[in-house]
């Protein structure tokens, strides 16, 4: 296949046969490579009997005449070499005569990479965090500038925001507070019935769905669903150059853009808190019942013993700076997409996981202030 | 003449809305064959159903003899090594450099060890007229004809004998569009392509096309060059004798 072998004398006569075509490039490859190749011999190649030759080829076939020139052998074409030699000759010679192109950038020494690689990620973590805080003092400024007017509010966006991360996701937001009202009730009544302190899994649900949970929790499905999706946007709009676009109008981008996003979020986080709460607390009731046989007006008093008129409100408080943050990581990662569809992937799982971070972050801050402030 | 392309009574359908109704087409070894079509005339989705990226409705599309609509996924991978495809905005992959870009098709249906596929892809890099430093580069820091040049030289990764070109000039400034009809001519003549191009560029269509397929009506005209300049339907009358194409007419009546 692809090469029959002839000797006279101290030359070797190659046909070439069949189709030399990109798809049969490891057959070539293979079948030139098993050419024995006496030194002092020569080489007299016959191209009649090809029916196909396309540029790789050519290409493989003038690799193996190199080779054998290089050997000090003689080779020659019976008949004209084909023209696609003489074409990948002059792409040769042009790209020799062209300027050698820039030299690669130095390499690091081996010794200094290791502080090489932290310095290098020290400076990018602080231009990070002050790219971070302009872009957050941008925002603000914006969101104060529109205030002026209901019209730069946009209001129509800012619904459609609502709609988007609070509405469409009240079904697993009141699904998840129902889940985490079944974890608390089922561990703690586990605990307490051994004390016979059943009473006290109707104070744990209260206090830790309203609390802490409820907000906690809602938050995180939200910064995986809507920050996701905030720096998915924004970063295909910037890949799509309609950010650009936006700015060539006139238009801040941050003010149609960012600031609907933030507000949109603020609104709908609490709404959705309210909601995961109620859940939490309805899921309670109906665990108490049927786990602990406790009656329905036994649940709602103890409950209404067990927590304090701020206990709610303590709860509620967290979820607009929440919200904040995670709007803020979303549409901030989603801004600084640039290039390729790479680092929109990438930009995205930072977004989440940063958001989610923070969430945690600000939570455990706010544990630490209400203790102070003996709440 | 062999017929590389064949599409007979092709019908495609969205919903109500009906694209093609029984368009036919044929494209033969050796020639440019450029398609020409209003605005929603069905030129990207005839391309797309060729390309086989969507079933149509009714109709056969035969590529090198095979129908594709009637091949399994196993088998349309076989006439898939077997041309090569440059889309409108180059749709290079931004995550990958030139080079590598260039490689991804030989690494998936070609056994080359790496270092012959550098090389490789830098023939094809140094075949469409791109300096070869271009080559470590990534799709973002290209220029739009570089872009339209990675595009092509992608496409003629596997030295396909088929190659068909998205609107190759649209997005060019008339020097770097001239440069590139130079170029594709260049390439059939060399590598002895068979070519076909989405384009609404009169002046690629009268340097490169042997001959035009006008999208009207739902179907296809086809004819050479001087045929489709002379063909009484008013929308291809409209097309090649318009304002625009008043500038041209010298050209054609002296080709």
């Amino acid at each position: 296949m692809f090469v029959e072998i002839g000797k006279t004398g101290a030359n070797i006569d190659l046909e070439l046969t069949g189709e030399w075509r990109a798809l049969q490039i490891a057959q070539i490859d293979s079948a030139l490579a098993a050419i024995e190749l006496p030194a002092g011999s020569a080489l007299r190649i016959g191209t009649q009997r090809l029916t196909a030759l396309d540029l790789t080829g050519a290409w493989a076939l003038r690799e193996f005449v190199r080779r054998a020139r290089g050997g000090g052998r003689e080779v020659s074409f019976s008949g004209a070499p084909p023209d696609l030699l003489r074409l990948l000759d002059e792409m040769q010679a042009s790209a020799e005569a062209a300027p050698a192109a820039a030299a690669a950038p130095p390499a690091v020494p081996e010794h200094s990479a290791v502080l090489w690689t932290i310095g290098r990620h020290a400076v990018r973590a602080v231009a990070d965090l002050l790219d971070g805080l302009s872009f957050l003092g941008r925002t603000s400024a914006t969101f104060l500038r529109s205030l002026t007017s209901l019209k730069r509010l946009r209001p129509i966006a800012v619904a459609r925001h609502v709609y988007d991360t609070g509405l469409t996701a009240v079904p697993i937001v009141a699904l998840i507070g129902f889940l985490i009202s079944v974890i608390i009730a089922y561990m703690s009544a586990q605990q307490l019935r051994g004390l016979g302190a059943d009473i006290y899994v109707v104070d744990l649900v209260a206090i830790g769905v309203l609390r802490e949970l409820g907000v906690l929790l809602t938050s995180i499905i939200v910064a995986g669903r809507s920050g996701s999706a905030y720096a998915a946007e924004l970063g295909s709009m910037k890949l799509n150059e309609e950010v650009d676009a936006l700015t060539a109008t006139g238009v801040d981008p941050f003010e149609v853009l960012v600031v609907p996003r933030l507000l949109g979020l603020t609104i709908a986080l609490p709404l959705l808190t309210i909601i995961a709460d109620l859940v939490g607390l309805a899921g309670g009731a109906l665990l108490c019942r049927y786990l602990l046989d406790m009656p329905l007006t036994q649940f709602v008093g103890r409950v209404n013993y067990a927590i304090s008129p701020s206990t709610f409100w303590v709860g509620l408080v967290k979820a607009p700076v929440f919200a904040m943050l995670i709007g803020l990581c979303g549409c901030y990662r989603g801004m600084l997409v640039r290039d390729s569809a790479r680092e929109l992937g990438r930009l995205v799982t930072v977004a989440v996981v940063q958001a989610i971070f923070f969430v945690i972050l600000a939570d455990a801050l706010f544990a630490v202030l209400f203790m102070e402030m003996d709440i | 003449m062999y017929p590389l392309l064949q599409v007979q009574g092709l019908v495609n359908r969205f919903g109500s809305q009906l694209v093609h109704d029984g368009l036919d087409m044929q494209v033969v070894a050796d020639e440019v064959f450029g398609i020409v079509g209003g605005s929603g005339a069905g030129k990207s989705v005839l391309l797309r159903t060729i390309l086989g990226l969507q079933r149509p409705q009714a109709g056969v599309v035969r590529i090198d003899g095979s129908d594709i609509t009637r091949l399994t996924a196993a088998q349309l991978r076989g006439v898939k090594a077997r041309y090569g495809v440059s889309f409108q905005q180059g749709a290079l992959y931004s995550a990958l450099t030139v080079l590598q870009n260039v490689q991804l098709p030989m690494i998936e249906h070609l056994q080359l060890a790496p270092a012959e596929r550098d090389e490789l892809a830098l023939v094809k890099i140094r075949l469409v007229g791109l300096p070869a430093d271009a080559a470590r580069k990534y799709p973002a820091q290209l220029s739009g004809g570089m872009v339209k040049r990675v595009a092509l030289a992608r496409a003629l990764s596997l030295d396909p004998p088929l190659l068909f070109l998205d609107e190759p000039t649209s997005g060019l400034d008339p020097v770097s569009a001239a440069a590139f009809d130079e170029l594709v001519l260049y390439l059939r003549q060399h590598l002895r392509l068979t070519i076909v191009m989405i384009t609404h560029d009169l002046d690629t269509i009268f340097r490169t096309c042997n001959r035009v397929g006008v999208i009207v009506d739902r179907r296809m005209e086809s004819d050479t060059l001087e045929g489709i300049v002379a063909n009484p339907n008013p929308w291809i009358q409209a097309y090649f004798h318009g304002a625009r194409a008043r500038a041209r007419q010298g050209a054609v009546h002296g080709a």
